[in-house]
């Protein structure tokens, strides 16, 4: 079933915690899931891939002048050099059978054969440019002279590649728990009820769980309850300073989406559907999002959307939410005198929009900010986005492009290193003991939680 | 008839209808998909994006600007090139009026010969840089080379024919017409359609991220 060392498997899934072995077997490059024909996983490939192909794709796969432009932003070819990891070349297969099935000019294109048909074997070979390589980190839009956003294009492909069973196992089988557990770590519902307690407990601070009716439902991502868990106090702690109608809910709780990150729309919708319905049921104004960052492209542009209508409620990503509390005067806090440099997570800055947010958070903790070379929306990715660092084959590959993010933050010369999503801060801890680096990724969050200033009720 | 007779008359004139028909055809194709209605609420209006996506990818982001300048330049300089020598040179003007009845005033010839030349040199360097360099060599199809194949040959043959080198003038106006045609015919086929996509895709993804609150 599976191509490569990795042990994970459904009974024993994904565990971020020991240390990892991520030896390739050079003959095998490929994972591949379920039993069929070669003709049926192709034809599911391909119809899976034009199901959501509509105007905006077609455009995109029309306008490619393969200038090349594109490999220039992407970490994976700055670092290795490899003409592979050109971003639209990941798309190779796909563009084919665009021009091939679905374009304008098809019948030409079939009829003297002028695209010839995509084959299993070019798909197993592009599993490792669809998913290994690529963060979708959207950096390649922002250099293409035409605009061809292939993040975008790359979501698409693997919608073909999930159907097919041609998704990197590690991947898959976390998708596959978070569809059956309802998390992709083992956060089930228990779980999260447990570690909320256990927060509460721990850190004195009083939790709201499953209330009847609250303003604010805010959810976790599964790597702050299993990893992070002090990030459940410091939303606590910052809620309740507020005063606010709050509540976490056990029937949504997990804003990962790995349907999503996986190629899986159908799972991908139930995911996003329980938030909303858990949201609703409660009558929230607004669902908070964690520090996580697909999680905020998953409900807050892509939400409405995977429910067929707008939301009744905001769609907010927590440096969001702290950005307007401490600008409305509601959360005040204490001066932290330090220099920090922050690392903007791609789908909240570049892809999200909320890229001033966590600016305005800082400017009100009073640090003394030293932005990257490249940041805001032209951030590098950490490398672990798009569902990469559960990607165990892909390791060697993911620290060579992490080398970029130290080299920056050292540049800095701060001494704090800060993010706004969980998953940057594995890969960045996981980077940081890969390469015995001085540098640890802290959450604007739980600094915010520390430093809120106690008024006098 | 002879081949100038041949290459004014019945060539230009199934060039241009399949070149009109096969262009329509591909952009329609495409602008009248489907398009999913975007419900979600927006950060701030999403049309402003569609032309800021258009100036904001004239030139590369500040980021990028070391690792792919060189190739902007040599775009632009080839791109305006052809703008020049196609439509400020005195015969193409009054080619142009005798078809739609406007003209405007033309450039020198030295003028436009100069440019011709530059022109010329910049398309050679990027088929060069398209051969040398892994990114490009490795993404290059068919279409790539024939849509630069098509592209310079007008361009040799109109200098040849204005320099008289090689072959009779009316040979070598001939050879050009018919080159012309050929570009014509190739264009809606092949990556020539940028020239109406480019817009399509700045303003597509220009809308997307002004909606989220940021820029293409």
């Amino acid at each position: 079933m599976s191509g490569d060392v990795s042990d994970t498997t459904e009974l024993q899934p994904l565990d971020l915690e020991s240390s990892r072995v991520s030896v390739q077997i050079p003959a095998v490059r490929y994972d591949q899931q379920g039993e069929m024909s070669d003709d049926e996983r192709i034809g599911i490939a391909m119809r899976n891939f034009v199901k959501d192909f509509g105007r905006v794709a077609a455009i995109y796969m029309e306008s490619c002048v393969h200038c090349g432009a594109c490999a220039e932003a992407c970490h994976y070819y700055v670092q290795t050099g490899d003409p592979r990891y050109t971003p639209i070349w990941k798309l190779e297969p796909f563009k084919q059978a665009y021009k091939r099935e679905a374009s304008p000019l098809a019948p030409v294109y079939r009829l003297l054969n002028l695209k010839s048909k995509v084959t299993v074997k070019q798909l197993r070979e592009w599993q490792e440019l669809i998913y290994d390589s690529c963060t979708m980190c959207g950096r390649c839009t922002m250099v293409c002279p035409m605009s061809i956003d292939i993040a975008t294009l790359v979501g698409l492909a693997r919608h073909g590649m999930f159907q097919a069973g041609l998704v990197p196992h590690e991947l898959w089988a976390v998708a596959e728990r978070a569809k059956r557990e309802g998390s992709p770590l083992g956060a089930t519902a228990q779980v999260f009820e447990d570690r909320v307690d256990w927060m509460g407990d721990e850190h004195e601070v009083e939790m709201h769980m499953n209330e009847d009716q609250a303003d604010y439902l805010v959810t976790m991502s599964s790597i702050e309850i299993q990893k992070y868990p002090e990030s459940m106090a410091a939303i606590a702690k910052v809620m309740n300073a507020i005063d606010a109608s709050w509540t976490f809910h056990s029937d949504g709780y997990e804003a990962t989406n790995f349907g999503m990150l996986s190629g899986n729309a159908e799972w991908q919708k139930a995911m996003t559907v329980k938030i909303i319905e858990t949201a609703i049921k409660v009558g929230a104004k607004a669902v908070i999002l964690p520090e996580c960052g697909h999680a905020y492209g998953a409900l807050r542009w892509q939400g409405a959307n995977q429910y067929g209508k707008p939301l009744p409620f905001r769609v907010m990503h927590v440096s969001e939410f702290l950005a307007e509390l401490v600008t409305n005067g509601r959360l005040k806090l204490n001066q932290v005198d330090r220099s920090v440099t922050f690392h903007d997570p791609c789908q909240v800055s570049r892809r999200g929009g909320a890229t001033q947010a966590p600016r305005v958070v800082l400017k009100a903790l009073g640090v003394d900010l030293r932005e990257m070379q490249d940041s805001a929306e032209y951030n590098w990715c950490c490398g672990g986005g798009g569902g990469v660092v559960t990607i165990h084959r892909a390791d060697a590959l993911r620290y060579k492009t992490f080398e970029i993010k130290m080299r920056q933050v050292n540049e800095t010369g701060a001494q704090m290193l800060l993010s706004t999503c969980a998953n940057c801060r594995q890969t960045f801890d996981d980077g940081q003991e890969h390469f015995h680096w001085d540098k640890t990724m802290h959450s604007l969050l739980e600094l915010v939680a520390d430093n809120i200033v106690e008024t006098e009720q | 008839m002879d081949l100038l007779t041949f290459a004014r008359g019945p060539a230009l004139q199934a060039a241009f209808t399949i070149f009109l028909i096969g262009t329509f055809w591909r952009l329609l194709g495409v602008l009248l998909l489907r398009r999913k209605l975007d419900h979600s609420e927006p950060r701030q209006p999403a049309l402003a994006g569609a032309f800021k996506g258009q100036i904001a990818h004239l030139w590369p982001y500040q980021p990028f600007a070391s690792r792919v300048m060189a190739s902007y330049l040599l775009g632009y300089a080839f791109h305006i090139g052809l703008v020049v020598v196609i439509f400020f040179y005195l015969p193409h003007i009054l080619f142009i009026q005798d078809l739609f009845g406007v003209s405007w005033p033309a450039l020198p010839h030295a003028v436009v010969n100069a440019v011709g030349g530059i022109t010329l040199m910049a398309l050679v360097a990027l088929l060069v840089k398209r051969l040398m360099n892994p990114v490009t060599r490795l993404i290059s199809n068919f279409d790539d080379y024939f849509t630069w194949f098509v592209t310079v040959t007008p361009l040799v043959t109109g200098m040849l024919a204005v320099a008289q080198v090689g072959a009779r003038y009316e040979t070598l106006l001939a050879l050009h017409l018919l080159s012309v045609a050929l570009l014509l015919i190739w264009f809606p086929f092949g990556k020539l359609m940028h020239a109406f996509f480019f817009v399509a895709a700045r303003a597509t993804t220009g809308m997307i991220f002004e909606r989220r609150g940021t820029h293409s």
